[in-house]
């Protein structure tokens, strides 16, 4: 490696004098970790999450991680791009890795349309997220989303979606406040998963509709885990992420008698009560149903979570996971058997880097590519505390938990910066990487999709028959007598004997001259029997 | 056995002559030709539903059940019936050479109410049986064999035909306004059309327009209907709009007006749609007094701009209403609903499934425990979409209904099969013909196309000819499905859909093997065009007796308008309420009880952007944590240090009666 890229693989290499050299004794390398969802230096209601772009980036080379993807938010009615600046700013600063930026719609006009042309084209943005839940703050409406994938699409850019129904959450919210309860147990039962796999559900069929590849953040519960691997199975071109909280924890804690506790569990969608969940979704990002791991990295700390002691709807959102995500994985899926090594890359790195155009240059262990590394030790064990972690917040979510699997030595942009257990990361030396658009992992399957799915009007005659007249104001109506003067009705047309076609579009009928859009329906699309009527 | 009968028949003469023979009710299975599936002695005994139980005064009739029916059989087998005034001895030789026709018997001229089938196979939802049934004034009186009833009676001799209940459709638009027109049916013609067709109850919608008093709407409804109906019928109201003015007028409906289902619109954007949190407050609503929530499930969001795109792209044809109705957009509205209505627990009830991915997600829902009731519709299992690209613009142009039929063919069969496994429990028709004039107001915009097809004469022979004779279901699920769940929705059941003593005489002889074939020629509808034109069907109904009266026979119509009586439904229907009942005392929720919290608070402004303050790393005592990773994600783990029971008690491990439904959520 040399000047943070990798020059040569293979063996005996020739390399130049005054050379470090690592003996890795034979255990893994592997391309360093992409978490594709922090919020780090989230400002949320005049807070602003706990771990900055330093720390958080510190706990992410921690853990093995050397790049991440943050989510720039701007407030409703802030432009995108003063947010994107503010963003840049703060991550040039403080970070300590190379990072990227996602950008989240909050609302929809023309002018948010120009902008994320321009973040396309000359800021290096191919993502952008948008809420489904949050009413009368991020919330956007069905036709909305509908044109915000539209133009994403037409820019070759990642629709992502935050996945609740935000109408039914609020409605919920209130009654269970009404119920008198406010404790952290409100929000989980304020936000059943079937309402986080609606909204997917939703999402899928906008994304279909408009034929733009879909990217669900956070997916948190089995049955909205369920939703995007039948999707998928149809055709869909549509990524899930769980989280390190999702993957390694569950929804229990929401009742823990310790309140300060119960609200450090607190996101959106939240952790799933059923202690099944994290297995369930291990498994289905094993057998490749999910694709990408993010953390979500979003911590605050007891004081500021305390905003919400009186009602749970005030509690600032977000868990931690950026260090932990790594290891947990391994822990969880690697040794117990569900995935092996090469899927462990794919799933904490590779797909990031496919999905969101960084390939081969992260993601990857070739010559050309950064030189971002990690020496991983499957056999080291750890207990996770919030003693220890490097996150700022009192409580980790998975405080106790031991996993086997970490880190050995961490090498970002060709520089070690973990080496037996010492960080030696650097304030600023983040990087942003820009992406372009059109990811061949996400469009190859889009372009050929749009080609196909062009629609054609039947050439008809005009009709000429009896035109009823129409009333615009239909309460005062006299029924017009039902002219029964059928002009159309061609007396004994040939007409198809469905009884005896049994259904069969091969039977002889009389609009078999129709040009029944010849290209369509009738081409099996790549991903399976998806309706080729709805790619448009 | 001679001493007994003697005994019997005085013990009958003591009685008044309609408790005569009390327990005729039982019903006594008829060796009709042996074999495998001959009758077994005594299978009813403790099977049977207790027809006694439905009708007064006949009770204390059970006693001697055994010893009649043993004389009953004695009775069938021995030549000589003499006591018997029907003298059915004669007509059963008739049985043999009538081959397949009926013959109608008037003993007296006197047009009389009361009727008696004679040896007809009666089916029920739930079985079948030999028996013969004594009408009168509208009401079936008597179920059994060799029943003793008036002179005067006209007798129907069914020669082993199928009597089944008259067929509920449970959805149709009749003298529906729209925009300035009425649809073709007028209540007298539709319910004609109904009629000839084997359907003796209709339920209609009512359609207020948006912002106005759906009371007023109500009563142009039952006006309309009550002048022209020429059999029974019920109204679902639409809820086209939600206020505070609207709830008190749903109370009403539901206490005092007969109403207990109302459907509300997920599709037709800026007009009748509602959003997510209207829809939650409508369910909340009507879970709490006792009514059905139906529902049109569309994305009318999605559907606004895909026609906007259709019309732009210069596809102005009715194809441009399937295409820019997409069966997936069916199917995420009902997935919705589905969720609304488990949040809200409350009984849903999808109107018109046209697509096999809606129907997916229906059986998905049930298989997940939520009440949910789906409602193929006479075209979504006749027909399928392909028709949309005719070259004929008008016979494109009436195939267009909401959800569109789907473009794949192999639709209708999907959903006959899933009518058939119990995963859709009802069928309707969605009647609601405009003529082509009509239809043509969209000739140059297919937005405008008027939407609705035929389907109430066509419903109940389509399902036989689709699911029965295809093997898919038998004549017990037909009944079930064309009759009688509707009328257990509706919380008319027994009255409705029952063939049992005290049940309204609307009845069906069906005739299994005659053929037809469908044409808009011969229909009743006073539309032009059938959507089902050319096809062939097996079995018909041969006769139809409505309130009592014989309407159709011998292919003979003679339906009365006026005649057609409102049926009021009262709500918490049990076969939706019952679970939802249990459910609602399950999901009472329960907060943590905790300390007050009192380490430092954070400021914060709800105007977002201010100064972020200083992070206060202040944290209240750790305690010991649960050790995720030893216990394995078990309930039953290590107990944690914090004895807090983390789900709070009777929740959560309590399974529901359907499955696997995530309790939280029942509310």
């Amino acid at each position: 490696m040399e000047d943070g890229v990798i020059k040569q693989i293979g063996e005996n290499l020739i390399v130049p004098g005054g050379v470090k050299t690592i003996d890795a004794h034979g255990r893994m390398l592997m391309p360093g970790g992409i978490d594709v969802h922090t919020r780090f230096q989230m400002p949320d209601r005049g807070m602003t999450a706990a771990d900055d772009f330093y720390q958080g980036t510190k706990a992410a080379l921690a853990g093995g991680t050397t790049m991440i993807i943050d989510h720039v938010v701007p407030e409703p009615g802030v432009s995108l791009m003063s947010a994107f600046e503010q963003w840049r700013e703060w991550a040039d600063g403080k970070s300590c890795c190379d990072y990227s930026l996602h950008v989240d719609i909050t609302e929809w006009h023309k002018g948010i349309q120009e902008e994320m042309e321009t973040l396309v084209k000359d800021h290096g943005v191919n993502s952008f997220l948008v809420y489904l839940a949050y009413k009368d703050i991020f919330q956007l409406t069905d036709a909305q989303v509908y044109e915000v994938f539209s133009v994403i699409r037409d820019l070759g850019a990642i629709a992502q979606v935050h996945a609740e129904n935000g109408d039914i959450v609020a409605e919920e919210q209130r009654r269970i406040l009404e119920q008198g309860i406010t404790g952290p147990e409100g929000h989980v039962l304020s936000h059943p998963e079937e309402v986080e796999a609606e909204a997917v559900n939703r999402a899928v069929t906008v994304a279909n509709q408009t034929n733009c590849p879909l990217y669900v953040t956070k997916v948190m519960s089995k049955s909205a885990a369920d939703v995007i691997a039948q999707a998928r199975k149809k055709g869909t071109v549509v990524y899930g992420e769980p989280i390190t909280a999702s993957l390694g924890t569950d929804g229990s804690h929401y009742w823990s008698k310790n309140w300060a506790k119960a609200a450090a569990y607190v996101t959106s969608p939240p952790l799933s009560p059923d202690p099944a969940t994290p297995d369930y979704l291990n498994s289905l990002l094993s057998c490749g149903d999910l694709q990408v791991t993010g953390s979500a990295h979003c911590p605050f700390n007891t004081a500021q979570r305390a905003v919400g002691k009186d009602d749970f709807t005030l509690i600032p959102e977000g868990v931690n996971g950026t260090e932990e995500r790594m290891s947990i994985i391994w822990d969880k899926c690697v040794v117990t058997g569900k995935m092996d090594e090469n899927q462990f890359v794919a799933v904490t790195s590779t797909n990031a880097a496919k999905i969101f155009n960084l390939y081969p240059r992260k993601g990857r262990i070739a010559v050309g590519s950064d030189a971002d590394l990690v020496l991983w030790d499957p056999d080291v064990t750890k207990i996770i505390s919030a003693k220890s972690h490097n996150s700022t917040v009192e409580y980790n979510i998975f405080e106790g938990l031991e996993v086997r699997g970490g880190p050995l030595v961490v090498i970002s942009q060709g520089k070690i910066v973990l080496e037996e257990g010492t960080l030696h990361a650097t304030e600023g030396s983040g990087r942003f990487v820009a992406r372009k658009p059109f990811p061949d992992y996400v469009y190859k399957r889009i372009k050929a999709r749009s080609r196909l799915a062009e629609l054609r009007g039947v050439p008809r005659g005009l009709y000429d028959g009896p035109v009823c007249e129409v009333s615009v104001t239909p309460k005062t109506m006299t029924p017009v007598s039902s002219a029964k003067t059928s002009p159309a009705k061609q007396p004994n047309q040939p007409v198809r004997n469905l009884h005896q076609s049994g259904f069969s579009l091969s039977g002889a009928q009389i609009d078999d001259n129709v040009p029944r859009r010849n290209t369509q329906r009738i081409v099996a699309p790549p991903g399976g029997r998806a309706n080729i009527t709805s790619l448009g | 056995m001679a001493e007994r009968r003697a005994q019997r028949v005085k013990a009958e003469e003591e009685l008044p002559v309609y408790l005569a023979r009390p327990g005729t009710a039982d019903q006594v299975p008829r060796q009709k030709r042996g074999g495998l599936f001959c009758s077994v002695e005594d299978a009813f005994d403790s099977k049977t539903i207790d027809f006694d139980a439905l009708s007064v005064g006949q009770r204390g009739s059970r006693i001697p059940r055994t010893v009649k029916r043993e004389a009953g059989q004695g009775e069938r087998r021995s030549p000589a019936g003499a006591e018997n005034p029907a003298g059915n001895d004669t007509q059963k030789v008739q049985i043999c050479s009538s081959g397949g026709k009926e013959t109608l018997q008037n003993l007296e001229d006197e047009k009389s109410d009361r009727l008696l089938i004679k040896g007809g196979r009666i089916v029920n939802d739930d079985q079948s049986f030999h028996a013969d049934i004594y009408m009168e004034d509208g009401l079936i009186k008597q179920i059994g064999d060799n029943l003793i009833v008036p002179g005067g009676v006209k007798t129907i001799e069914a020669n082993g035909k199928m009597v089944i209940p008259g067929g509920i459709d449970i959805h149709t638009h009749f003298q529906m306004p729209y925009r300035g027109t009425t649809t073709v049916d007028d209540f007298a013609q539709g319910s004609k059309a109904a009629l000839a067709g084997g359907t003796t109850m209709i339920v209609d919608h009512v359609i207020p327009e948006p912002g106005s008093s759906l009371l007023e709407a109500y009563d142009q409804w039952r006006q309309w209907a009550d002048e022209k109906a020429c059999c029974d019928y019920s109204l679902h109201v639409d809820v086209t709009h939600w206020d505070d003015s609207v709830k008190q007028e749903l109370d009403n409906l539901i206490k005092e007006k007969g109403v207990n289902s109302f459907q509300v619109y997920m599709a037709y954007k800026d007009y009748y749609q509602m959003s997510n949190s209207e829809l939650y407050e409508v369910f909340t609503f009507l879970a709490e007094r006792g009514g059905i929530a139906q529902i049109h499930a569309e994305n009318g969001e999605i559907i606004a701009k895909e026609q906007g795109r259709m019309l732009q792209m210069g596809i102005t044809g009715p194809e441009g209403h399937v295409l820019s109705r997409p069966e997936e957009l069916e199917a995420e509205a009902v997935f919705r609903a589905v969720t609304i209505a488990s949040q809200t627990n409350c009984p849903l009830y999808v109107t018109r499934v046209m697509s096999k991915s809606a129907a997916d997600i229906i059986s998905q829902a049930r298989k997940k425990g939520n009440v949910v009731f789906g409602e193929p519709i006479t075209a979504s299992l006749g027909t399928d979409g392909t028709h949309y690209w005719s070259k004929n613009w008008a016979k494109a142009a009436s195939f267009v209904t909401s959800p569109p039929l789907s473009p794949d063919p192999t639709t209708p069969d999907y959903l006959n099969t899933l009518l058939a496994s119990g995963d859709l429990s009802v069928t309707g028709s969605a009647h609601c013909t405009f003529s082509v004039a009509q239809k043509a107001i969209g000739k140059d915009d297919f937005t405008q196309i008027p939407e609705g097809v035929n389907g109430v004469e066509e419903r109940m022979v389509l399902i036989w000819d689709k699911a029965v004779t295809t093997g898919k279901m038998d004549e017990n699920v037909f009944v079930a499905v064309t009759s009688t769940n509707a009328a257990k929705i509706l919380n008319l059941y027994p009255r409705k859909g029952r063939i049992a003593v005290g049940s309204d005489a609307d009845l069906v002889i069906w005739d299994t093997d005659a053929v037809r074939t469908i044409t808009a020629k011969t229909h009743n509808s006073a539309a032009e065009y059938n959507v089902f034109e050319g096809m062939e069907l097996r079995g018909a109904p041969l006769l139809v007796i409505c309130q009592g009266k014989i309407v159709l026979e011998d292919g003979n119509l003679h339906a009365t308008s006026g005649v057609g009586r409102f049926i009021p439904c009262s709500p918490f229907p049990d076969f939706a309420y019952k679970r939802i009942k249990a459910r609602k005392q399950l999901a009472v929720l329960r907060a943590v009880p905790r300390g007050m919290y009192d380490g430092p608070v954070s400021e914060f402004s709800m105007s977002r952007g201010g100064t972020p303050s200083a992070s206060a790393r202040t944290s209240p005592t750790k305690q010991p944590v649960r050790n995720l990773h030893q216990s394995g994600f078990s309930l039953a783990g290590p107990p944690t240090p914090e004895d807090v029971p983390i789900r709070p008690p009777g929740r959560r491990i309590v399974v529901p009666p359907g499955g696997r439904s995530n309790i939280t959520s029942l509310s």
